[in-house]
């Protein structure tokens, strides 16, 4: 009850906050990095606080979530973006230079499963049927391996290079290991090369995140996922992402660097980002938060909670 | 009468050309040459291969040019209706019609200026020393050896150096002067070679000249040896400054920045440039940022030309003052 009406005050406060019009004057810096997915976000938000406080510099950086933990670890950032949760490890390095992170849940995206718009007989796929596509040492070559009634096509595989936190997300959830994927396909950094070979080939089949194909639906067809076989196969949309209802929905993260969240400029920021992110994410291609989570993310950050994000039983 | 005597002259002319200054005007060679020339013309024969050879180079030139012109048609149709003032005066946007360059353009600019303060000293220094004052010693055998082997060296490996050397040994964070020097270290070895060539083309004659009438090293150098050399120079110093200006992968691996709102106001500020600006744009899903991107690449050219018509027009001055 107590953390409830905290929760509501807070938010309370957030909106006041963005009620008035002009900021209060804050200088400083606030240096984000990291995840190239959750970067998107991060710049639509500097974007609009430059609205609030005009006289703070936000800049914003799209290393890749790996590569922003290894900077946001040996302090050099205020904020890392994560397009997954950070590792157990990661947060054991930040912990040994004094870097108390607090990782925050602010959208969620749908790993979205696209064929060509001219392949009818796939509808959907199980996650038992991808793991059999995607895994290291894969013999699926063809259609009709994955299942006798399909015609005898060659596939063709696209997807993200190993750099990208959605490849380690992909190849987590479906084979079982982070980074673990069978290596003959198109690997490509950029996601609109994957777009392109998706819809230039009747025999391709791709992944990536739910955004891109949003923009191209007309190119693409994506793919009902059932996570066991037997359950219905749910098709991503805004609506069963945001649930969490399609399989392959993700949470979007950032952490932020407790030290840093005590210089008033770092700390209004972060504060803007939770209260504004619900509507920006949607604006730039992802879902929001469901609104539980989101709460949760608002008073962790109040009550600066260190550590990595965990679901909190309600 | 008068037309049959000049061709033998000019015939022989040609001929002495050809074998160089050995048997200065011996005519029993000059005899045999034309002789040939008169009996065994096989001018068909000879004019094919002369006219296969003259397509050949013209195919190669037109192969870079057309390349080029499609290359330009393709982003000029997509991105020239998009660059205005505003679009170059205004900060990126989540929104593709608002988003500008505002903060990659003066980034780029500052980080050509920078580049070229620190590449042109050092590269031009060490060219003169490596060629006018180093003695021939095995030591500097190696060192020519590695600096052309250093031209090659792939751009990220350069990021890598730039990363541990600059932003972190010399503390100087993910700084527009991490970045220069970074990009510096990468077009030194272009520099110097291009400038140790042109040096190299400097008669001997113009130095022991200098000497031979009291001047110093320093002074042959300083008033003769380098003003004769300096189109050259500025030639790979044109060269590698654009390489610096279009470079975006050690940049990205020294950590400069895909968005700030705000424009460096000093060397020690970070910083993003168009490159990196042009490939965050053309990777997003909206079409609309892809015309953006093409926009930011026209202006980008823009750069380009600006930087390499200065860098041409010094060497005119330079070209023009060179009169003896």
């Amino acid at each position: 009850m107590k953390s409830v009406s905290w929760t509501n005050l807070s938010l309370f406060a957030l909106s006041m906050m963005s009620l008035s019009a002009y900021g209060a004057g804050l200088k400083g810096a606030v240096k984000i990095d990291g995840s190239s997915t959750v970067y998107s976000i991060s710049e639509a938000v500097a974007e609009d606080y430059r609205n609030v406080e005009k006289d703070v510099k936000v800049t914003i950086g799209a290393a890749g979530t790996g590569a922003g933990y290894k900077k946001f670890c040996s302090n050099e950032l205020d904020v890392a973006g994560g397009s997954r949760p950070v590792k157990p490890d990661e947060v054991q390095k930040c912990k040994s230079s004094g870097v108390d992170l607090i990782e925050l849940p602010v959208a969620v995206d749908g790993l979205t499963v696209v064929v060509n718009p001219k392949n009818t007989f796939v509808k959907s796929l199980s996650f038992e049927q991808l793991k059999k596509i995607w895994e290291p040492g894969s013999k699926i070559k063809t259609w009709k391996d994955l299942d006798s009634s399909w015609p005898d096509q060659p596939i063709k595989l696209f997807g993200p290079s190993s750099e990208h936190g959605t490849f380690d997300y992909f190849t987590e959830i479906i084979v079982g290991k982070a980074k673990s994927s069978r290596s003959d396909y198109s690997a490509a950094s950029d996601t609109n090369t994957l777009v392109n070979g998706v819809s230039g080939d009747v025999n391709s089949l791709g992944y990536f995140g739910y955004g891109y194909y949003e923009q191209s639906k007309s190119k693409l067809r994506a793919l009902g996922i059932s996570k066991d076989g037997k359950s219905a196969p749910i098709s991503p949309d805004s609506k069963t992402i945001e649930s969490g209802a399609y399989p392959l929905s993700r949470l979007l993260f950032i952490s932020v660097n407790k030290k840093s969240a005590e210089r008033p400029e770092v700390d209004s920021f972060v504060k803007f980002y939770l209260q504004s992110v619900g509507g920006i994410a949607k604006s730039v291609g992802y879902s929001a938060l469901p609104k539980a989570k989101l709460e949760q993310s608002v008073t962790n950050y109040g009550k600066r909670k260190v550590g990595a994000w965990q679901e909190s039983a309600h | 009468m008068a037309s049959m005597d000049d061709m033998p002259k000019s015939m022989s002319k040609s001929v002495t050309l050809k074998t160089g200054t050995a048997n200065l005007g011996d005519s029993h060679i000059e005899h045999k040459a034309i002789s040939r020339a008169i009996w065994r013309p096989r001018p068909k024969r000879r004019w094919l291969a002369g006219r296969i050879f003259f397509l050949l180079t013209l195919l190669s030139t037109l192969i870079g040019l057309i390349s080029l012109i499609f290359l330009l048609e393709s982003i000029l149709g997509q991105g020239w209706d998009r660059v205005s003032w505003e679009f170059v005066s205004s900060f990126p946007s989540r929104i593709a019609s608002r988003a500008g360059i505002k903060a990659a353009l003066v980034g780029s600019l500052y980080l050509t200026g920078l580049v070229a303060l620190i590449a042109i000293p050092l590269g031009v220094g060490a060219a003169v020393y490596l060629e006018e004052f180093a003695a021939d010693t095995r030591l500097r055998r190696m060192i020519d050896v590695n600096i052309a082997n250093l031209a090659g060296v792939p751009s990220i490996v350069y990021g890598m150096l730039g990363l541990m050397v600059f932003v972190r040994i010399c503390a100087f964070g993910h700084s527009l002067l991490a970045g220069a020097c970074t990009m510096s270290l990468l077009i030194l070895p272009v520099i110097i070679v291009t400038a140790r060539e042109a040096l190299k083309t400097v008669p001997m004659g113009v130095r022991l000249a200098a000497l031979g009438l009291g001047a110093t090293r320093w002074q042959a150098v300083r008033a003769h040896v380098l003003p004769t050399a300096m189109p050259g120079i500025l030639t790979g110093v044109i060269l590698s400054l654009s390489r610096a200006v279009g470079e975006t992968a050690p940049l990205l691996m020294i950590g400069a920045l895909s968005y700030m709102a705000f424009v460096p106001e000093s060397p020690m500020d970070d910083f993003t440039v168009l490159p990196i600006q042009i490939f965050n744009w053309s990777a997003r899903p909206q079409d609309e940022f892809r015309v953006a991107a093409a926009a930011g690449i026209i202006v980008l050219l823009g750069v380009l030309l600006t930087v390499n018509a200065c860098a041409i027009f010094a060497r005119m001055r330079f070209q023009r003052k060179m009169q003896w």
